[in-house]
């Protein structure tokens, strides 16, 4: 992935921030497009090509949710969303409307680069690496073997598939609502018990210090992110 | 007042401005004034009404008599009547004018038919022109009909010429206050052919009267009375006009009259009289009843005709006054004199005294000490019917008949000559004289006035028969004896009449001790008592003993609407008894029995009114329907009312300035808050700003290091900027109860877990232990309320601990709750604030400059018990503070 041939698409409706944005990004040689509105936003991302849109859930016109609803509709384009505290339903629902990540305001940039690296990386590459490897945190894929500190650890079957969807999104947030379907299934998006209970093995088995995480993150309220 | 000034007179003009004020809101009366029934009143009413109707007023017809005239009924076609209410008084249906209906109905003008007519029972006012007031003040206009021998003032002169008395009068002011005044007027003759034809009405019962009363001589007296009414009303208005303009003219001097009222049946001749003579001389009058310790003694009915007379001139337009004295003549002139000299009075009116002459030797007569003493003062002596004073009744001193008195001061004569005789023989007549006089004044002392001087003239005679040569005999030799005799007489009489008199005087000092003793009383315990309950409670309690009647008191709501209070027991309140209290209240008025105003009722109901309005009701229940509260009851509870009506004000007021004094402290704190505020959001600004400016500033050259310590200032401080934020931002929410909490069960370690990582930075230098019990079951929580929660608290637990000292966090279960403990070793906090630090804006005072607004840890606690939970603290042993967080396990 080449840094400069980025084309980055920041939708805000506050001028202060998309002149910071495209100060700061533009510092990286990417090539900034500003929308100030949802169906700005959508027009630009039908009419010309971009890598990433860096999107405000507070727009004037339509909401942020909707956007990225409607987007979703026809691209696979990655979603960063900007929310403010308290409004984690926002969030929630943009993420599961298929926003890849979201960061809350104020931010600073250096977050918002890695986020950006981890959305853009699912596009590039398809996770076809049989080993996933992050700081002591080993996942065969292959083997179905996890390994912390080269240690082995024996996990539940449940357990090792809900490490392994985080995993497969490593770097990225999952909602609660998301890991449930895609580990339990369509019918368990509502049992918030389960996987709770769940993680909390999952910690207890993989963490060095279970009340201090370090691989297994908890984005408070929205779901939960394998740090890499 | 002076005449010479063309100035407008002030006072005048304050009138004017006040009555024009008042009577834009009242509904405008015009009264179609008549000498006579059959003058045509009515018809000239409807006449005017057509008129205005044709003007496009909106007439209606509240109360019309036709008497079954043609020419009346076809004229009042083409109005809309409002149908009259009937009521059914001992088994006879009866139509009235039904007030309520007008109300409702709220014409722009009503026509109201015979003002003086009195209501039935059961009606809300017992006469119609109360009805009409109430429509007046409703806004609503009104035409009425009056005939001129309905006026109270002009009443005995009517009865004096026509020789029938008419009872239905209405208080002269109604007529002086209408607006408008219509003169119908038709020529004697005329009326008497009208009343040939038939075309007056007559009632069947008064015919032959009535065929006296409509006598030319009569007629012409009428009208020219009525046509002098009317005049006077014009004059005065032009007078009033002219007073207001300051046109100079013919002025009347300031005349203030004085009528001097006694317990006189015929009191009220007096007082017309009195009123009529005001009139003509443009003046002021008063009403002055002198009381004296005899009228104590009279009976109850002699009493209440001097009140009625002092009503009566209220009505009429005096001001009234009671004044205490003695029964003598000389006493009583000298009470009035003295008053009329304070007030300025240039004229006293009194009654023709109608006592034989030798009473008036013996007694004195007050007109003649009146003129005696009045020097400038004018006095005008008035027939009136009846002696101007009634001879003192006897009232026996003891529970004696009168007979067994009489004989037993004979018998105390009896018993005097009896001891004459032990002891005559030694004893020269002079000296025995004093065993007689020893007689008359124990006759005096205690059988009265009479037997007394009979005892004197008995004393005399038996002295003379059996004591006096030649013995046995009526005869006297010695003619010295005649002034033995005299002087036995005399002195009998005069200590009869001074014991007589003491005793009345003491009686009614008494009577008056007693009344000021219960009000002084009253308004001794009402000082000590603070509380609206206390007091309400209070009033009841003493009026209840002095009047010796149940009471209940009425307070207005927050609404305005009445409640009845505090009651004595045994009070049940009715319905249409509160109606009753509701109207006393609106209209400041009296109401109930004994009244004027719906005088059915059970209670008699007193407006309790302070100089700033109206503060409750008053009612008073007698023990048997018949008792009516006495005029001197009522004047001593109106003074108690006052003082009731002055306390349960101050009451009220003592609350509002509570109220005012905790919003002034709201508002102290409330400043002291955004000052507070205000100051903290500005203060990472400034390093903002000022780094941030620094690093724009060309002309100063910073090297690498300067530049990134800049930077990274500014960072932090915009970090902490945006705490603050969000702390105020969740300060607000809780406050406003827009804090939601969405509880789920929780992974304690999680929540903890992410607490620690929200606090990354700063925990930096502070080893944090973490410690969770195993048998910790997930808890319902709102995951990210309650991790805030532990930010802020685990944040404070940072800011005041030493670098380096460790921070304990352990979670178990205890009780049903699970406790999170965050202990940190640092200053700790003093004992008093323990509690006090979870307040808003709480910062312990410490020397060390500790940032922070002190909102976490409040916010923390209302999120806390937003779960049902609760948060304390508590010093550590070998110091620091544990904070603990307790959150039910549902």
């Amino acid at each position: 992935m080449s840094d400069t041939d980025l084309k980055i698409l920041v939708v805000d409706d506050e001028p202060a921030i998309r002149r910071f944005l495209r100060a700061s990004l533009g510092a990286h040689g990417y090539t900034i497009t500003e929308a100030v509105c949802g169906e700005d936003a959508l027009r630009t991302v039908a009419t010309s090509h971009q890598d990433i849109v860096i999107l405000d859930l507070g727009l004037p016109d339509v909401d942020g949710v909707e956007v990225t609803r409607r987007l979703r509709e026809w691209t696979a384009i990655p979603i960063i969303i900007l929310s403010v505290r308290e409004h984690e339903n926002d969030k929630i629902a943009a993420l599961d409307a298929g926003a890849d990540d979201y960061l809350t305001k104020p931010f600073g940039i250096g977050e918002l680069m890695a986020r950006m690296r981890v959305a853009l990386r699912r596009t590039a590459q398809d996770t076809n690496e049989p080993v996933f490897e992050s700081d002591g945190l080993i996942l065969d894929f292959a083997r179905r073997e996890v390994k912390i500190n080269d240690q082995l650890v024996t996990l539940t079957p449940t357990e090792y598939d809900l490490l392994r969807t985080l995993v497969k999104n490593a770097g990225k947030v999952i909602t609660h609502r998301q890991l449930l379907r895609m580990v339990w299934g369509n019918a368990y998006e509502n049992e918030m018990h389960i996987l709770r209970v769940n993680i909390s093995n999952l910690r207890r088995k993989i963490e060095p210090d279970p009340s201090r995480p370090h691989y297994l993150l908890t984005e408070p309220g929205v779901g939960y992110r394998i740090k890499i | 007042m002076s005449p010479e000034s063309n100035r407008p007179d002030p006072d005048k003009l304050l009138e004017q401005l006040q009555a024009e004020e008042k009577s834009a809101k009242r509904g405008r009366l015009k009264i179609f004034l008549g000498y006579a029934a059959g003058v045509g009143k009515t018809y000239a009413m409807l006449e005017a009404a057509r008129q205005r109707k044709l003007e496009g007023v909106d007439v209606s017809i509240g109360y019309l008599e036709t008497h079954k005239r043609v020419e009346t009924e076809r004229i009042a076609q083409g109005l809309e009547t409002i149908p009259r209410k009937s009521i059914v008084y001992h088994g006879v249906t009866l139509t009235e004018m039904d007030a309520d209906a007008i109300l409702v109905r709220h014409p722009a003008l009503v026509l109201v038919d015979e003002l003086a007519h009195t209501n039935a029972p059961g009606s809300r006012h017992p006469k119609r022109y109360l009805d009409v007031e109430e429509l007046l003040e409703a806004g609503i206009d009104v035409y009425t009909t009056l005939n001129i021998q309905h006026l109270e003032s002009l009443n005995d002169v009517v009865a004096q010429i026509t020789g029938v008395l008419v009872r239905e009068t209405i208080p002269d002011r109604v007529l002086d206050e209408a607006n408008e005044l219509e003169l119908v007027d038709l020529p004697p003759e005329e009326l008497i052919i009208r009343l040939q034809e038939g075309k007056v009405y007559i009632p069947d019962q008064a015919a032959r009267a009535i065929q006296d009363f409509f006598r030319k001589g009569n007629l012409t007296a009428l009208r020219e009375m009525t046509m002098r009414r009317a005049a006077e009303r014009v004059d005065d208005q032009m007078r009033s006009y002219m007073q207001t303009q300051a046109i100079a003219g013919p002025w009347a001097a300031a005349e203030r009259l004085l009528v001097c009222i006694s317990p006189n049946p015929m009191g009220e001749r007096l007082i017309r009289s009195a009123r009529r003579l005001a009139d003509e001389l443009k003046a002021e009058w008063t009403a002055v009843y002198v009381q004296t310790p005899h009228d104590i003694t009279l009976p109850q009915q002699k009493r209440d005709m001097a009140t009625s007379s002092l009503r009566l001139a209220e009505e009429l337009g005096a001001r009234t006054v009671v004044l205490p004295s003695n029964s003598s003549a000389i006493a009583l002139a000298n009470t009035v004199i003295n008053f009329a000299h304070k007030n300025n009075v240039t004229k006293i009116v009194a009654g023709k005294p109608m006592r034989p002459r030798w009473m008036e030797l013996l007694r004195g007569s007050f007109v003649d000490e009146l003129i005696h003493k009045s020097g400038d003062i004018d006095i005008y002596v008035v027939p009136t019917l009846e002696p101007a004073r009634v001879p003192p009744e006897e009232n026996p001193l003891r529970p004696h008949s009168p007979v067994l008195s009489y004989l037993a001061s004979l018998g105390v004569v009896i018993a005097a000559t009896g001891v004459g005789y032990l002891i005559g023989n030694n004893i020269s007549p002079t000296n025995l004289v004093m065993v007689y006089l020893l007689a008359v004044v124990v006759s005096a002392v205690y059988l009265g006035r009479g037997p007394s001087i009979l005892a004197s003239i008995a004393s005399v005679l038996s002295f003379d028969f059996f004591f006096i040569p030649p013995r046995y005999s009526f005869s006297i030799r010695d003619t010295e004896y005649l002034l033995t005799f005299t002087g036995l007489l005399l002195v009998g009489t005069v200590i009869s009449y001074l014991t007589v008199q003491v005793r009345e005087q003491a009686q009614a000092a008494q009577a008056r001790e007693v009344q000021s003793m219960a009000l002084y009383e009253f308004g001794r315990d009402l000082t000590a008592i603070v509380g609206l309950d206390a007091i309400a409670q209070t009033v009841i309690t003493h009026i209840s003993q002095t009047f010796n009647r149940d009471a209940v008191i009425f307070l207005p709501e927050e609404d305005g609407s009445l409640k009845a209070h505090s009651s004595s027991p045994n009070i049940v309140i009715a319905d249409n008894e509160l109606a009753v209290a509701d109207w006393a209240f609106k209209r400041g008025q009296v109401a109930g029995r004994g009244s004027d105003t719906l005088p059915d009722a059970s209670m008699y109901y007193q407006p309790l009114q302070t100089a700033r309005g109206i503060v409750g009701v008053l009612g008073i229940k007698p023990a048997e329907t018949t008792h009516y509260l006495t005029s001197d009851q009522r004047r001593t509870l109106d003074a108690f009312a006052n003082q009731a009506a002055i306390a349960i004000e101050r009451a009220r007021l003592v609350d509002q300035a509570r109220q005012t004094e905790i919003l002034e402290i709201t508002d102290k704190l409330q400043s002291a808050l955004l000052n507070s505020i205000s100051h903290d959001l500005r203060t990472p600004l400034v390093s903002i700003t000022g780094a941030l400016s620094s690093l724009a500033e060309d002309s100063i050259s910073l090297n690498d290091a300067t530049r990134r310590s800049l930077i990274e200032t500014a960072r932090g401080e915009a970090d902490r900027l945006n705490r603050l934020v969000g702390n105020l931002l969740d300060m607000t929410r809780l406050e406003a109860g827009a804090m939601r909490v969405q509880a789920e069960p929780c992974d304690v370690q999680d929540v903890i877990g992410s607490a620690l990582e929200q606090l990354e930075a700063r925990k930096e230098d502070h080893p944090i232990n973490v410690n969770i019990s195993s048998e910790l079951p997930f808890v319902s929580m709102d995951f990210v309320l309650i991790s805030r929660v532990l930010v802020n608290v685990i944040d404070n637990a940072l800011k005041y601990s030493p670098l380096g000292s460790p921070i304990d966090i352990d979670a178990h279960p205890a009780n049903g709750y699970v406790e999170i403990e965050v202990a940190d070793r640092g200053i700790g906090i003093p004992k008093e604030d323990l509690a006090r630090i979870f307040d808003k804006f709480y910062r312990v005072q410490r020397p060390d400059n500790i940032t922070g607004t002190g909102l976490g840890l409040s916010i923390g606690k209302g999120i806390v018990e937003a779960h049902g939970g609760f948060i304390a603290a508590e010093n550590r042993p070998g110091g620091g503070t544990i904070i603990t967080i307790a959150l039910p396990i549902k």
